[in-house]
């Protein structure tokens, strides 16, 4: 029989160096958990709740309304230039960041990283200086007839600027990771430049990219600051989605707001959801790439 | 085809060449020449002045330790590198001037570079699909050519895989069936064994020759096993350093090394820094005497381990004491350390060798050894 009050105390050392007690365990688990609750879902519940709370048809008028469709449609448009041009940009630039050793370089990667770290209004008021009436360029482009500042222009110039880094953010890891060897290998069995892109290059990036673009979508039809800016908030003209319910806001339209809010909500959802989507459906693939 | 110059008075000032047809005709293997190829990167140059000749048909081994160059003048031949200065020469017509996609040449990388996101099938019918639409074969064409291949090279079946499915070795031979798919005029392999067991290297050694033999490509393999080297190579190209230490065959790189270097990279020698004096051979103050002559100065006495005797008390020998034994294959291995300066020699002696005692002496005289001026 074993007498307790002589048995040994059990050394410390006997847990396992990374775990916690229970309790500790426990709470840092709640906090996490209670921390997302109350600052990611509770406002997005609240988003959906709003927007309902004058029944459907309140909604469905909310945001087939004229101006709120022509917020729709500007904010499709902007969308629809921006990410195309940032793919196009972004794969180029890691590309070059990737692929070649120039001077520089460590100074290019920093320079993508700049919208992410300047604030979206600074790069809007940039704009405004280059191209607005008083701007550098302004009065030239004015004699001209063209308008970029409080026109369409400026919101796609502004998007484009604070997506950037998204695709490139994307591709620079992996794209360095993978090195030149296989599209050494394409050229030398005498694939063109172009085949090898597309046949060796893409189907090796495809997912980053895709992460990337949808990144970049969601953001480009998000973004406040720097459109806010330049757009010059022009009813069924210059406003985007965003815009518009901050408009509404300003009216007391609050359910308005929350509707046409909700929409842009949802376009999150969904985002996140084809990139979990994604990864699910193509795992082993996705895995099959990272390992080689 | 070529552009001949028959002319005897070549002129040194390079004239522009005529523009050369560039029909070249695929699969029949062409020699290449290497002139004074210099390859600097920022400050290293990779290669210095390197010239070789490589016969049509020829089977060559670059061998040398990492960082010799190999791979670099591998690359440059493949046009994936261009030279500092220098020339390079296929049958006989400038090759700098062709890009990567004219040279046909099928290179085997070190990784092999399979394309991750195809199958086997694709992977090998990548060059042949890869052609303009005014040479490309026919799909049916192209899909007899790619069994054809899998066939050689022995993975008949596995078409339908990704490249993450098959083994280090079934790589390896996807990655040749698709260099050899274009048909090419040079075939480069960057140390195709690299990353292989000594077993599976062994295998596919002895079918690299037989395909060789059947195929007959003019083919570059680079590699740092000698063993290698020595088994499959017609000729070896020994590089160190960027520098071409000695080309020759087999049997001459190991019989007549022409430097320390080449002595101790192929084969093992012991190498100990000796003397001439009056026509006599000294290590520091005792004669050797295995029959060396020439002028006076210092030398190095280079010889392998199994080319020594032991003469006992006879005088004349190398005398030193034994500070380790161990078993070497058939014979028994010693580690004699030599004089005041304490220099290492390695000698074999046969199995049934009386053991020796750490700290006994021995008395060793070498049969057959090299000479070089140190
Ligand atoms: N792109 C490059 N930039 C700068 N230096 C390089 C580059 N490629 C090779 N070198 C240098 O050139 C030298 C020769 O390299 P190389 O790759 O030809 O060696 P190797 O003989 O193939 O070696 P290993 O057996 O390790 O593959 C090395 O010193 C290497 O550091
Ligand atoms: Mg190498």
């Amino acid at each position: 029989m074993y007498n307790d009050a002589i048995a040994p105390p059990l050394p410390m050392t006997l847990r396992p160096a990374t775990t916690e007690r229970r309790w500790v365990r426990w709470a840092l688990i709640g906090v996490a958990v209670l921390f997302l609750l109350i600052f990611l879902l509770m406002p997005l519940v609240i988003v959906f709740f709003e927007a309902f709370s004058r029944g459907a048809g309140y909604f469905l008028e909310s945001i087939t309304e004229k101006d709120a469709l022509a917020a729709i449609r500007l904010t499709l448009i902007v969308a629809a230039i921006s990410v195309p041009a940032n793919l196009v940009f972004g794969v180029a630039a890691a590309w070059a960041i990737a692929k070649f050793e120039f001077k520089g370089k460590s100074f290019l990667i920093t320079l993508i990283d700049l919208p992410f770290s300047v604030s979206p209004v600074t790069s809007g008021l940039i704009y405004v200086l280059i191209f607005g009436a008083q701007g550098w360029l302004g009065p030239t482009l004015q004699e001209h007839g063209i308008q970029i500042i409080f026109a369409v222009p400026g919101i796609v110039l502004a998007t484009i600027f604070v997506t950037f880094p998204f695709v490139a953010r994307e591709l620079i890891p992996i794209m360095q990771e993978q090195g030149t060897r296989d599209e050494e290998a394409a050229l030398s069995l005498g694939a063109s430049g172009w085949r090898t892109f597309f046949r060796v290059t893409l189907p090796n990036i495809k997912w980053a990219l895709l992460y990337g673009v949808l990144l970049c979508n969601a953001r480009a039809m998000g973004e406040f600051g720097a459109v806010s800016v330049v757009s010059g908030k022009i009813r069924g003209q210059t406003n985007t989605m965003p815009l518009h319910v901050e408009i509404l806001y300003n009216e007391y339209l609050g359910v308005a707001a929350f509707a046409v809010a909700s929409l842009l909500a949802l376009l999150a959802m969904i985002t996140l959801a084809a990139k979990t989507g994604l990864e699910w459906r193509y795992a082993d693939e996705i895995a099959a790439q990272r390992k080689h | 085809m070529e552009a001949a110059f028959a002319d005897a008075t070549f002129p040194t000032v390079i004239e522009p060449d005529p523009p050369a047809p560039r029909q070249w005709s695929r699969g029949v293997p062409v020699d290449v020449t290497i002139e004074h190829v210099v390859k600097a990167f920022a400050e290293t140059p990779a290669l210095h002045d390197v010239s070789l000749k490589i016969e049509a048909g020829e089977l060559v081994a670059l061998l040398g330790p990492s960082g010799s160059g190999k791979t670099t003048l591998l690359r440059v031949l493949a046009g994936l590198e261009f030279p500092t200065s220098g020339r390079v020469l296929f049958g006989g017509e400038d090759a700098l001037g062709l890009s990567v996609q004219e040279r046909h040449i099928g290179f085997v990388f070190q990784s092999y570079a399979l394309f991750k996101s195809m199958k086997v099938f694709d992977n090998i019918a990548f060059g042949l699909t890869a052609r303009p639409a005014r040479t490309r074969p026919s799909r049916a064409k192209i899909r007899d050519r790619v069994l054809e291949l899998l066939d050689l090279v022995q993975l008949t079946g596995l078409e339908n895989r990704y490249p993450t499915q098959l083994s280090g070795g079934q790589r390896q031979r996807v990655a040749l069936a698709r260099a050899l798919a274009i048909e090419p005029r040079i075939l480069l392999l960057d140390e195709p064994f690299g990353a292989l067991d000594a077993k599976v290297r062994r295998d596919l050694r002895r079918w690299l020759r037989e395909i060789h033999e059947q195929t007959g490509h003019t083919t570059v393999f680079v590699t740092h096993d000698q063993e290698e080297a020595v088994e499959l190579a017609d000729r070896i190209v020994v590089l160190n350093r960027g520098k071409i230490e000695q080309i020759g065959s087999p049997d001459e790189i190991y019989d007549r090394p022409a430097s320390p270097f080449v002595a101790s990279f192929i084969g093992e020698s012991s190498a100990l820094p000796v003397r001439i004096e009056d026509g006599r051979l000294f290590l520091d103050d005792r004669p050797i005497e295995i029959g060396a002559t020439g002028k006076d100065g210092p030398r190095t006495l280079v010889f392998r381990p199994h080319d020594v005797e032991l003469p006992g008390a006879r005088p004349g020998g190398i005398a030193g004491r034994i500070i380790a034994e161990r078993r070497h294959g058939a014979s028994r291995r010693l580690d004699v350390e030599i004089g005041m300066r304490r220099h290492r020699i390695e000698i074999d002696v046969p199995a049934n060798h009386p053991r020796s005692n750490k700290g006994d002496r021995v008395s060793v005289l070498p049969t057959r050894w090299w000479l070089f001026d140190a």
